[in-house]
């Protein structure tokens, strides 16, 4: 089925093809036109689902693992100030190995209150065991949800999965795309078949105490799933695309890399940008190309050191910082490359709280990047303001009444 | 890559119902409820008020278990039974 | 009528177990099994039933159980009922399990006041006992908001200067079917609000009263003692919530009735060593004065008036 909808109904699409059971979830801007669409869905008896209006995100995220536990698919959506308020929840998710999928609607969090799109909640929640995945147009929304489950039950697997779409630039702009009906859907995705659960047949405790002599091994399962998770990815991908006839990449998707002496890095929408950008300049002669992150956990290790390697220099885009230190993917690049390669890898910082990013700016920027009149990290569109004046006047004002 | 191949595969916190997750807790005891069958009239309050579970409904106790908190002793109405100090070596 | 000769012999709650001797916790899941039997998912929140159950890989509790984290209680419930009503749909479970989610009073009257009040607004269909010692036990004895004046704690060492909130008219407020107290030294009671509260449909809370012997510094055989003492003199006030109607019942009934006569409190302060110190201090007479009034207070609300002759 073929339909024009924002990129917030597209997730409640993909989510009724997918055969969710339980939805658990509380609203928050940009988030609400997912679970309004879900609860209009359920309502009109389009979609059979429990939805449960909780009262908060951390009750959310609780509720949502303790559906899973009882052996039902079960999905939610937050954002920005949402995800953060689940973070506890977030790791007891993936400590109690339930798999859930999560849509994020990437959003900036305050203070100062801005609802507009930035990776900084996501990039917050990197240690807690989901799987991240960053997707950059409304058909890769669609599809993206629907591997996610089969990405996440999977038995090697069995972690959670949070899918990230940028606030405003994907959740509320219309485009038209492919939904597959739940019937299609059923063939790619078998029914949810739990390892084990809350079964009054067979009675064991879960999230018991575990003390350091076993401790250790559970979370070394944790990264197990993880690691397992890539291939995993891939195979979920390939599958699709042999089923469906779409690709979107599997942890990395390439865009014009074969021949690149210069690779730009960067995830979500903005990596639409790029490819804007990475045109334009191969029009003027450059010679550049895209990687663009889909999975940022697990981290495409791999791919990059065999796709960053053999080039003169990386830019990296960060749409988050990690402060005192640099953008996050910056920093994971570089960390997967120590000791491979001696190449220049700089950082940019674009785009926070919903800032433009135009591809006239990514252009200039891997311009003088080339150059080598960047600095390691550089916040590429930020610049003082008319604002900025009226705060330091008022700062003025202070100094003035404590003399 | 992997130098270490051992893997541990999907392993999470549960758990097995069973008696003595503790061990046998009857090692705690510093007294010991002893029960005179002459006195008891089986009124079945010291079943009920076990919070350990150790006393039967046919009230024999399973000193196994029984960590000698001494509540039986108190509330059996007849005072059939009494704490006693463990000898242990 | 419900006899102890009539209560399943069969014991869910499995012998030796990581709690503490004498435990009021431990007691109040054993007969909670008793009524609700085996057909239960339990859930449990952080608290000292986290971890008198055992540790990995054993459990001391034969019932399908998820601990759930601090201030998810009432969210959890909420998860695995609708997870339950999804199964019923596909037609894979022919009896529905009942839902008992487990929490201490730090987990009730604090931190999880928000979860638990979101469920009960929801109508979620579980049965919610508070199991209330009056401080967190499981961290080494603080103050919460279930703590009454005077009580020391590690973190009220002067003894606390505030009230306790009322939580059970908390939850009344919220128009649920059904809410209810208890107390160890009365099971049957207690025995017979759990069999209830099973056969209602929607939010079920039951708070019962559970004296830490190591909290409140008193012997572990006197809990069962010190539990009836709170009844006796008012401190804990047994009665049920049905139907817009509040109903006293047991013990506190014949008080409120005139047929026992109610106790002083000061004797049920003097069994326990929290109150010793501000007993002992030149406040010691206002802090029981304070207390005897709270009591006549909770009877008020509850009653609407305090017979004279309590």
């Amino acid at each position: 089925m073929r339909v024009l909808e924002t990129g917030n109904h597209f997730v409640a699409l993909a989510v009724r093809s997918a055969g969710v059971e339980v939805v658990p979830a509380y609203p928050i801007t940009p988030q609400t036109q997912v679970i309004e669409k879900i609860a209009d869905l359920i309502a009109e008896g389009e979609m059979e689902a429990e939805y449960i209006p909780v009262e908060s995100e951390h009750s959310a995220c609780a509720a949502l693992i303790s559906a899973s536990l009882t052996g039902v698919r079960a999905f939610s959506a937050t954002a920005s100030h949402g995800l953060v308020y689940m973070h506890e929840m977030l790791h007891y998710a993936a400590g109690i190995r339930v798999p859930v999928v999560m849509a994020n609607i990437n959003r900036a969090l305050g203070p100062g209150w801005n609802i507009w799109c930035d990776h900084q909640d996501a990039i917050s929640q990197r240690d807690t065991g989901w799987l991240q995945v960053f997707v950059s147009s409304h058909q890769e929304i669609v599809d993206t949800v629907i591997q996610a489950f089969l990405v996440t039950e999977n038995r090697d697997v069995l972690l959670p999965m949070m899918v990230n779409l940028d606030a405003f630039v994907l959740s509320h702009t219309y485009m038209d795309a492919e939904v597959p009906s739940p019937e299609e859907v059923k063939r790619y995705l078998p029914p949810y078949r739990p390892r084990w659960r809350l079964d009054t047949r067979l009675p064991v405790t879960h999230g018991s105490v575990v003390y350091p002599v076993d401790f250790s091994e559970t979370r070394e399962s944790m990264k197990e799933g993880q690691e397992n998770a890539r291939e995993i990815i891939r195979e979920a991908a390939k599958g699709y695309e042999e089923m469906f006839g779409r690709w979107h990449g599997d942890l990395v998707e390439e865009y014009r890399v074969e021949d690149a002496r210069h690779l730009i890095l960067a995830m979500g929408s903005a990596a639409a940008e790029c490819r804007v950008a990475v045109d334009s300049l191969r029009e003027e002669g450059h010679s550049v190309g895209l990687l663009r992150v889909r999975f940022f956990r697990p981290f495409p290790v791999e791919e990059i050191r065999r796709l960053c390697q053999d080039r003169d220099d990386l830019l990296v885009m960060d749409r988050n910082y990690s402060y005192g230190l640099s953008g996050a993917l910056y920093s994971e690049v570089k960390g997967v490359l120590y000791g491979r390669t001696n190449i220049p890898v700089r950082n940019l910082i674009m785009g926070l709280g919903g800032r433009d990013v135009t591809h006239q700016l990514i252009e200039r920027m891997a311009v003088k990047a080339w150059k080598g009149e960047l600095d390691d990290i550089t916040w590429a569109d930020s610049h003082s303001t008319k604002s900025h004046e009226i705060t330091k006047e008022m700062l003025g004002r202070f100094e003035e009444m404590l003399d | 890559m992997d130098k270490n191949e051992k893997k541990v595969g999907y392993m999470t916190s549960m758990s097995k119902p069973g008696k003595g997750c503790a061990g046998d807790t009857g090692e705690w005891r510093v007294f010991k409820p002893v029960k005179d069958e002459e006195k008891c009239n089986h009124c079945l309050l010291c079943w009920i008020f076990c919070p350990e579970a150790t006393i039967t409904k046919d009230i024999e106790i399973d000193y196994q278990y029984c960590k000698g908190c001494g509540i039986c002793a108190v509330e059996c109405p007849t005072g059939a039974i009494t704490m006693v100090k463990e000898e242990k070596q | 009528m419900v006899s102890f000769k009539s209560l399943p012999e069969e014991e869910l709650f499995l012998a030796g177990s990581t709690a503490c001797q004498g435990c009021p916790a431990s007691l109040a899941l054993r007969i909670a099994f008793k009524a609700l039997g085996s057909n239960t998912i339990l859930l449990v929140v952080a608290s000292c039933t986290s971890v008198l159950q055992g540790s990995y890989p054993h459990s001391a509790i034969n019932l399908p159980l998820m601990n759930a984290a601090f201030a998810t209680g009432g969210a959890t419930a909420s998860g695995v009922v609708a997870g339950i009503k999804a199964l019923v749909k596909r037609g894979e479970l022919e009896e529905e399990p009942t839902v008992l989610m487990w929490a201490g009073d730090g987990g009730t009257y604090d931190i999880g006041i928000q979860a638990l009040s979101g469920a009960a607004e929801r109508e979620t269909d579980f049965i919610y006992v508070c199991y209330n010692n009056e401080m967190y036990s499981n961290t080494g004895t603080q103050r919460s908001g279930a703590t009454p004046i005077g009580a020391w704690t590690t973190t009220t060492p002067g003894g606390k200067v505030q009230h306790r909130k009322d939580i059970a008219q908390i939850m009344i407020a919220h128009r649920i079917p059904y809410v209810a107290t208890a107390s160890l030294a009365y099971p049957l009671d207690f025995y017979q609000k759990m069999l209830k509260a099973r056969e209602i449909r929607g939010t079920k809370y039951i708070e019962l009263l559970a004296p830490c012997p190591p909290g409140w510094k008193f012997p572990s055989s006197k809990m069962i003692e010190v539990s009836r003492m709170a009844v006796q003199c008012g401190m804990w006030l047994l009665y049920e919530h049905e139907d817009g109607e509040n109903r006293f019942t047991g013990a506190t009934k014949r008080m409120i009735e005139g047929k026992v006569k109610k106790k002083p409190v000061v004797d049920y302060l003097e069994v326990q060593g929290r109150f010793k110190q501000v007993l002992a201090s030149p406040e010691g007479k206002e802090a029981e004065r304070m207390l005897e009034e709270d009591v006549s207070e909770s009877i008020r609300r509850l009653h609407g008036w305090v017979p004279e002759y309590i």
